[in-house]
């Protein structure tokens, strides 16, 4: 059971994320996360106010019943499959990170700086965190699960261009804007 | 029944995201230094085994569960759109150290700051509607 409640090695994460992502195939779907916030701005009304949330949302259920097992396998990890080892980060990482007053990295799972307090300057990057994953998913046509999973693995070259921007983006947030930030 | 195998896969999703810590802040941020193998080698895994899974479901013709060939939707061949939506959600993601299956997965673990992140995402995602024809694609 030890092997269980220890963190999973990256192998076994990403071997299971292809097994779901071809189990959705084969039911006839398609794995892609960042759809659903399109999906819940149409069910929330959004269609009267603008065209491209005017859809049948019904047919997209099941995706919101992935959604809602994403969200139950995070509360059964944490409950019952953990033992509360943190990441063990890169020796570099933790150094820097403390350097940067990330105090919590190697000690927390999320960091206590940023996600520890209800603090208007957390409050205001999860918020512009949040504006940006859901106006860039969509603009790009999907996230993680939808170009660099899927996309990828399809060898479908536009999912390059967009594993590529992500990769610009994250760094000038990491390199660029981070020192401005914390 | 289908209903169920959603959701059990959802969980298997989410499992394996926390547990393999890819849906850890420090990792994304590691990640984006350089710094370890870790997400990286996830990636990888996951790519080794799509691609292969995915070409042997082409070449087979094989079938999905209610009998359709299983086809490849092509996207569409073009640059802007794949390139500056990448950017944009490349900064969040670095930020908040989440794309959007561990925003899920992480307030289902707790991390309640997580709401805040998905209710703006929604904001962020009519945004887009609203702006999509004004925007190069």
């Amino acid at each position: 059971m030890e092997w269980l409640m220890n963190p999973w090695p990256w192998y076994v994460g990403g071997a299971l994320v292809a097994f779901v992502m071809i189990a959705l195939i084969w039911l006839g779907k398609t794995f892609g996360f960042s759809s659903n916030f399109r999906t819940m701005c149409a069910a929330l009304g959004a269609g009267k106010s603008c065209d491209f949330f005017r859809f049948d949302w019904r047919a997209q259920q099941w995706n919101l019943l992935f959604l809602l097992g994403a969200v139950i396998g995070g509360f059964v990890s944490v409950q019952f499959l953990s033992n509360g080892t943190a990441p063990q980060l890169a020796e570099t990482t933790i150094a820097q990170l403390h350097e940067q007053g990330f105090m919590s990295a190697g000690e927390a799972y999320a960091p206590t700086e940023l996600f520890g307090s209800w603090s208007w300057h957390n409050i205001l990057l999860w918020a512009i965190g949040g504006l940006l994953i859901g106006f860039g998913t969509r603009y790009a046509g999907g996230c993680t699960s939808g170009h660099a999973i899927t996309g990828l693995s399809e060898l479908q070259w536009p999912s390059l261009v967009a594993v590529i921007g992500f990769f610009i983006g994250g760094l000038l947030m990491v390199h660029l804007f981070f020192p401005l930030i914390f | 029944m289908k209903r169920l195998i959603y959701i059990l896969l959802g969980v298997l999703f989410g499992m394996a995201m926390y547990k393999a810590e890819a849906a850890s802040w420090f990792r994304i941020y590691e990640m984006f230094n350089f710094q370890s193998i870790h997400m990286y080698g996830f990636i990888a895994t996951a790519l080794l085994i799509g691609v292969i899974g995915i070409q042997w479901m082409k070449r087979s013709g094989a079938k999905d569960i209610d009998g359709q060939v299983i086809t490849i939707k092509p996207k569409s061949k073009t640059i802007p759109r794949y390139l500056i939506g990448g950017i944009f959600f490349g900064m969040g993601w670095a930020l908040v150290g989440a794309c959007p299956g561990p925003v899920f997965v992480l307030i289902g673990a707790g991390v309640f700051p997580m709401l805040v992140v998905a209710i703006f995402a929604l904001a962020g995602t009519y945004l887009y509607g609203m702006l999509k024809d004004k925007l190069p694609h």
